[in-house]
């Protein structure tokens, strides 16, 4: 079965810059066919006749667990910023992001 | 329920250098829900903290950090959609909206694309009194809110804060319904309005806790009556989006400026690109940012930190049971049962803490006395001294005593004004008052007659040429108001004159 999409090297491209994961111009061809053998494997789903089934969103039959609003967390300013490359005066400090 | 009836407005029209055109609008108002804590984790939301205090590591994405949902802010997001008469849909689901900002550390906001909590509804938007705009509601889906990035601090860095990360959002979408600037703001106001009764957003512009991206389109009348009539958005022009805006004032200024350009480029050839843009209120004008452009692929899809949320109907039934009365049925209840004027009821029921002011004031007495003195009295002192109607000097029980005064004719309506200024800086009951400083109206006639008398007595001139000309009898009832400090009943003083001069 012929995989229903392709992808091509500038896919490659812009979904690397989307996830901004820098790939070098010569590695984008292997990135494209690696991703056509992973949409390939995937493609074999589609084999499965899933016409009036439900999807599963779980395992086990559970309801999505709910929080009371009760402030539990927070007040560790220090701890947030511990791994930040840069912080001052309480902020996350980054490359200027307007142009 | 009570319905007021009410008819369209016209649309704004806007004459070009050529043609005629008309604007069509849709907004998403982003509402943050009033809860203690955030959507998914327990850091609280209030606002001016310290930077990055309210941040759990949930927030600040750390590895391994799920997401568990807040079930008031749930209930809040039900409260609205029944309070926009909206569709609420017991199975939703999460999604992942994917983009990287600085401000946003997980690199996607959860949100809800695919199957939102809320379907269609609609708002009432009033413009007059008779006249409303219809607003249907497309949808309202929870989502996360992003940090703050602060850019003028420092030259060459951005500054970062994660207190607002994770707050939980409503944003509610409109269809584009709307049509001129004056109707967007207030379908704002409006929306606003709904979201302070049911007290699920406190509707705060300033600190950014309502805000509303608008799309703006313009086309030649008749158009947008053919993609009413069909649903095809082709009859309509291409839409520009106005980001992120927080004063009704800019709102309506944006609007018009932006549909200004989309003219200026139509009538000139050209053709307008749909994008995003940003609009400068010190400039006047609206400007393209492209630098979100190319992130437009969001790349939506289902949170798997999340199984889908699922809700009963008997608890929908039981928020649905608690939710209180909102503006529209108020207003209509007003001016059924107290005999208002739409638009003194408007007035009255703008705000919720007003509307019940009006009503204690107005039990069991004259309900349109009672909103004239709310209104003209009350308000216009409160303003006076730039206060609002929940730091009022008087009580409703007081106003009402100085309307009960009124009605059984102890005080006329000059001194009941003054009773009000002495209740309003001094306090203390007003009948006491009227009864220690001897402010009660004079209605026992003996005490007029010899007023009368008195007055007749010592000025025989003035009575012949009242006799002759009868019109001049007003001199008399206005020495004897003198005489009595304003006390005596006027119209009782009125007949006694006549009769004594035997007009």
């Amino acid at each position: 079965m012929e995989p229903y999409m392709s992808i091509t090297t500038e896919t490659a491209a812009k979904v690397a810059k989307l996830a901004r994961i820098r790939v070098e111009e010569d590695a984008l061809p292997a990135l494209a066919q690696e991703f056509n053998n992973i949409l390939g494997f995937i493609e074999q789903l589609n084999e499965v006749d899933v016409a009036g089934v439900e999807p599963m969103t779980s395992v086990t039959p559970q309801r999505l667990k709910r929080r009371v609003d009760d402030v539990t967390d927070g007040n560790q300013q220090g701890k947030v910023l511990k791994n930040a490359p840069d912080a001052r005066e309480g902020f996350f400090a980054v490359p200027k992001v307007v142009e | 329920m009570l319905d007021l009836t009410y008819e369209a407005p016209k649309p704004k029209v806007i004459a070009g250098a050529k043609y005629d055109w008309e604007l069509v609008i849709g907004m998403e108002v982003h509402a943050q829900v009033a809860s203690n804590a955030k959507l998914f984790s327990g850091a609280s939301t209030q606002f001016g903290n310290e930077p990055n205090s309210n941040v759990s590591f949930v927030d600040a994405a750390m590895p391994g950090m799920l997401p568990v949902i807040n079930e008031f802010c749930v209930e809040q997001a039900v409260r609205t959609g029944l309070g926009l008469k909206a569709e609420i849909n017991l199975w939703s689901a999460f999604d992942r909206k994917n983009y990287f900002y600085p401000d946003l550390p997980q690199g996607y906001q959860i949100s809800q694309l695919y199957h939102p909590i809320v379907g269609e509804g609609e708002v009432i938007v009033d413009m007059e009194p008779g006249i409303a705009r219809r607003v249907r509601i497309e949808r309202i889906h929870m989502e996360q809110d992003a940090g703050k990035s602060i850019h003028d601090m420092d030259p060459n860095m951005s500054f970062v804060d994660l207190n607002r990360t994770g707050v939980c959002l409503m944003e509610i979408v409109s269809r584009p319904d709307i049509r001129g600037p004056e109707e967007a703001a207030a379908y704002v106001g409006k929306l606003r309005q709904i979201l302070r009764y049911l007290g699920t957003c406190d509707g705060n512009m300033q600190n950014g806790n309502l805000r509303a991206d608008v799309n703006v389109s313009i086309c030649r009348p008749g158009q947008y009556e053919k993609y009413i009539e069909t649903g095809d958005f082709s009859h309509l022009g291409t839409r520009c989006e106005i980001k992120n805006m927080n004063s009704m004032r800019f709102i309506q200024q944006a609007i018009e400026v932006e549909a200004r350009r989309q003219i200026q480029i139509v009538e000139s050839g050209g053709t307008v690109d749909q994008e995003t843009r940003l609009y400068d209120p010190d400039k006047g004008e609206t400007r393209s940012m492209r630098s979100k452009e190319e992130a437009h692929d969001y790349r939506y899809f289902p949170d798997p930190d999340l199984l889908p949320l699922e809700i009963e109907q008997a608890w929908v039934d039981d928020i649905a049971a608690k939710l209180p009365e909102l503006p529209d049925a108020k207003k209509a209840r007003f001016v059924a049962d107290f005999g208002l004027s739409e638009y003194d009821a408007s007035v009255l029921t703008a705000e919720v803490v007003s509307a019940n002011f009006f009503e204690e004031v107005a039990q069991g007495r004259d309900g349109k006395m009672a909103a004239n003195w709310v209104i003209n009295e009350l308000f216009g002192r409160l303003k006076k001294d730039d206060k609002d109607i929940t730091s009022s000097p008087v009580t409703p029980a007081q106003l009402g005593g100085i309307i009960e005064l009124i009605q059984k004719g102890d005080i006329s309506g000059k001194i009941a004004k003054d009773l009000f200024e002495i209740v309003y800086t001094e306090g203390g009951d007003p009948a006491e008052i009227v009864e220690a400083r001897g402010m009660k109206q004079v209605t026992d006639t003996g005490a007029i007659e010899t007023a009368v008398d008195e007055i007749i007595a010592a000025n025989p001139a003035q009575v012949e040429k009242a006799k002759a000309n009868p019109k001049l009898a007003g001199w008399f009832v206005g020495q004897v108001m003198k005489a009595t400090g304003g006390k005596a009943n006027p119209k009782a003083v009125n007949d006694i004159v006549s009769a004594k001069l035997g007009l």
